[in-house]
């Protein structure tokens, strides 16, 4: 019996070991590195880091009443939280010039830097936008700003599919989609004036479910945005979708947009299996008949991944073929039973003269450990950052911590 | 050593042959089998194949007071569906649950006699009569 216990406890220790030596766990492409360089901070969403390598994180759920992160570099591996601010939980986070932004479910805010990276007003931002909906479904507000002094805004539709009952087995479509008067879209605003109200924004672009990782490319000086396809084709309609089907379908896309761009949510959805826009069943749809109206993505993904994050590589430090490449992190699906749950992992799509390739790669894989389910998984891809090197962050929001991906060629 | 093995086992058989066999476990009865049928069918794409949910999404059914508290409460819940946005065990979830008055008295009493002896739950049955009082049927 000793023996055994004895046993037990090497392995116990070598497992630790083992763990500390592969410190991020992470699966990635050869000449690649990963380090986790923070754990146990709750929903990390989305990351801004400074010229200066400091990074700042937008929390979800509150930690000693503080919902912003702010870490020091002491070393290229090794980060020491130094403050925290901000009375409100969100998901945006964003750095232009010497301000930093940061997003409620309601408002967006910001924030002075000084010369050091520092927020100089942590306890009286600038308000910026304010009254946003929030009616507590795809309620997050991600942030992005482009080189002339605008802000988008991702106001998410408070419903999957615009039915009359939201997710009731075969309840229609409401025509027109009354969802997408307030929501369902990108808003810009002016990045300096504050206190602006929905009204007071444009409608930039419409018929988007929700999103949550978008970035401008600052190519093709264009807005890229990451939708979160509907769910449950076969709950709702069993009779036109079998399991398998509402497994893989509707493609999560990407769009680019430009202002009055029209994604056609919640009109039709893309099926990437026959490469087209089809009549969602709220609306006439029998699964198979196609339209030619609304923006076709720039390229679609398998179903219910959940991308949360999105960002343009633009660094200097990974190969050539990164260079101006998309990242994407995907949160991981919920949706696809009887298949295996999907996503859990940050992709790369490489992009020549602005468009994408369409061979799309899984570049970091392993996030979610032994259980890839949402509620087992150890950590869930949320938000993307580069810094001034050219390293790259992902996110977590399942245990709260962040990974550093750097390139060695080694 | 030995000793304390011989009393474990004398206990075991004792309490083996003291039960009359007379009531099987909830888990192997017609009900719980068939409530499984109707959780893959209905509630599994939500709440996930081992009742975990998803966070922020769907709430989990494991080890919670709306599954193993008040059976009228739970059995309005799959009727009339969850639109509430109310914290459950101190997280709040987005996602609208729809109302499943489709399913029969039967169904809904297999089913959440499934949910409250799964997962790690253990409650009591669920019974066709407490269904049709919480419906409104006599």
């Amino acid at each position: 019996m000793k023996k055994y216990l004895s046993f037990i406890i090497l392995i116990f220790f070598g497992l630790i070991c083992f763990a500390q030596n592969k410190p991020a766990g992470l699966t990635l492409p050869k000449g690649f590195t990963a380090l986790k360089i923070a754990e146990g901070y709750g929903k990390v969403r989305h990351i801004a880091i400074t010229k200066q390598g400091d990074i700042y994180v937008k929390l979800n759920k509150l930690i000693q009443g503080k919902g912003i992160l702010y870490f020091k570099k002491e070393s290229s591996q090794k980060y020491t939280l130094a403050n925290s601010f901000g009375n409100y939980k969100g998901t945006g986070i964003y750095i232009k010039d010497n301000y930093l932004y940061t997003s409620s479910d309601e408002e967006v805010f910001r924030y002075h830097l000084n010369e050091k990276g520092e927020v100089t007003n942590t306890n009286n931002p600038e308000k910026i936008i304010t009254g946003l909906p929030n009616k507590g479904e795809h309620e997050s507000k991600s942030i992005v700003l482009d080189n002339n002094g605008n802000i988008y805004v991702n106001i998410g539709a408070y419903s999957n599919s615009c039915q009359e009952k939201d997710r009731e087995k075969g309840s229609m479509g409401m025509s027109p989609c009354p969802v997408l008067e307030e929501a369902g879209g990108i808003w810009q605003f002016k990045a300096d004036k504050n206190n602006q109200t929905e009204k007071m924004g444009t409608r930039y672009a419409t018929g988007l479910r929700n999103v949550v990782g978008l970035d401008w490319n600052t190519q093709t000086n264009s807005l890229f945005v990451m939708q979160h396809g509907r769910d449950q084709l076969h709950d709702l309609f069993p009779d036109l979708y079998d399991t398998k089907q509402s497994a893989e379908l509707p493609a999560e896309c990407m769009y680019e947009l430009h202002k009055g761009t029209n994604c056609g949510w919640p009109y039709i959805y893309y099926d990437h299996l026959v490469n087209k826009k089809i009549v969602a069943p709220e609306y006439g749809g029998d699964g198979k008949k196609s339209s030619n109206d609304y923006q076709n993505p720039a390229i679609a993904f398998p179903g219910h991944l959940a991308p949360n994050g999105l960002l343009f590589y633009t660094g200097n430090k990974f190969p050539a073929k990164y260079k101006n490449g998309a990242f994407i992190a995907f949160h991981g699906s919920w949706n696809r039973a009887p298949l295996p749950q999907e996503g859990y992992y940050v992709v790369f799509v490489p992009f020549v003269n602005g468009k994408p390739t369409g061979q799309w790669e899984v570049f970091a894989n392993g996030f979610a450990g032994a259980v890839k389910t949402p509620h087992g998984a150890a950590h869930r891809p949320c938000g993307l950052s580069q810094d001034s090197d050219g390293a790259l962050y992902v996110t977590d929001d399942t245990n709260g911590a962040i990974f550093k991906i750097d390139y060695t060629g080694k | 050593m030995n000793t304390l093995i011989i009393i474990l086992a004398t206990i075991c058989f004792t309490i083996a042959f003291a039960q009359p066999k007379k009531t099987i476990p909830v888990t192997q009865s017609d009900t719980y089998k068939r409530g499984k049928e109707v959780y893959a069918k209905v509630c599994l794409s939500c709440h996930m194949v081992d009742g975990g949910g998803v966070p922020k999404l769907n709430p989990p059914l494991i080890k919670t007071d709306y599954v193993l508290g008040d059976k009228k409460k739970l059995i309005y819940i799959v009727l009339n569906g969850m639109t509430d946005r109310i914290p459950i065990d101190d997280e709040y979830y987005s996602n609208n649950m729809a109302s499943h008055k489709d399913l029969t008295h039967q169904q809904i009493a297999d089913v959440l006699t499934f949910i409250r002896n799964s997962f790690g739950n253990k409650a009591s049955i669920v019974t066709i009569a407490e269904v049709k009082a919480v419906r409104g049927l006599k």
